[in-house]
């Protein structure tokens, strides 16, 4: 009982943030209610026992990626009335997308075929089961090629997102390879000849 | 007692939600960039509850994976929005039109 009063706190407080998010207007406003979206679903994931990806939605998302969004948002200088043009054109259109396909996929996901009647309800694990553990089994022993990729994905992540964002015009005082190559000797360096002067 | 279908729903609403914010708010990147998230997460959601359910883990794993890569596209996404801004001061969709497509 206790837990479907937490899981409909929850879920509606992801569907309302949610719409939120899409309808709007300020782009800040917009992020900080996809913050409320993400914590509110890890709060469904906790009820999942799904602590460790709770846990990390929390730090990586709204601690790392959100962060970012807003950092964008403020940096960059956005005409809003621009953006808002025929906002109110696509409504319909967007309205019948989305209530068709949650209708489709409503009659898929619903309790005829994923009820309790079809799938067994869950009991919570027993007080020494470790969700870390043994997430981190699986991944190591298992899904250790994939994991290393991930890896290598992040990687190119942030040379990417630098080489993209990086200036090279004024700022930077690094070295220009092009110009050190083709320096001469006597570009730099002058040999004067001292003539004594003579004694009298 | 919660059933499948519940958190199944939970996801479906939210994955149609932001397929409606993508089509109301098709001018403005950053929006779109967020209904892309918003898209995942559910994604992530159907994951997590479908791992639960079977008592497997590596639904769990697959939504490790997801993460690291939202994470890496959002940066990058965000970073082309950034240099898109400073060449053309506008991050509206339908400025994007220099390779005529």
């Amino acid at each position: 009982m206790f837990e479907q009063v937490l899981f409909y706190i929850f879920a509606s407080m992801v569907v309302l943030s949610a719409a939120m998010v899409i309808f709007i207007k300020n782009p800040v406003h917009a992020a900080l209610f996809l913050v409320l979206a993400f914590f509110s679903s890890a709060g469904l994931w906790l009820l999942l026992e799904a602590e460790f990806l709770a846990i990390a939605l929390v730090l990586v998302y709204v601690g790392a990626v959100m962060v970012l969004f807003l950092f964008v948002v403020m940096m960059l200088d956005i005409n809003l009335a621009e953006l808002r043009e025929g906002f109110a054109r696509y409504v319909p259109v967007a309205l019948l997308v989305s209530v068709g396909m949650l209708i489709s996929l409503g009659s898929i996901v619903g309790s005829d075929n994923f009820g309790l009647e079809k799938i067994a309800g869950i009991e919570p694990y027993a007080s020494d089961y470790n969700n870390t553990r043994v997430l981190g089994l699986a991944m190591y022993q298992d899904y250790i090629w994939p994991f290393e990729v991930a890896a290598v994905i992040l990687l190119v992540a942030i040379v990417a997102a630098i080489t993209l964002t990086l200036r090279t015009t004024r700022q930077t005082k690094a070295a220009d390879p092009d110009h050190q190559v083709l320096v001469r000797s006597k570009d730099r360096l002058r040999v004067i000849k001292v003539v004594p002067e003579e004694e009298e | 007692m919660l059933a499948l279908s519940d958190f199944l729903t939970v996801g479906a609403i939210l994955f149609c939600l932001s397929v409606a914010g993508i089509i109301i708010n098709r001018k403005n990147v950053i929006i779109l960039l967020m209904c892309i998230e918003l898209m995942l997460l559910a994604v992530n959601t159907n994951f997590i509850a479908f791992s639960r359910y079977a008592d497997d883990v590596s639904g769990q794993v697959f939504v490790f994976f997801i993460l690291t890569v939202a994470a890496a596209e959002a940066a990058i996404g965000l970073a082309i929005l950034v240099v898109l801004f400073r060449n053309k001061n506008s991050i509206n969709v339908e400025d994007l039109d220099v390779m005529k497509g």
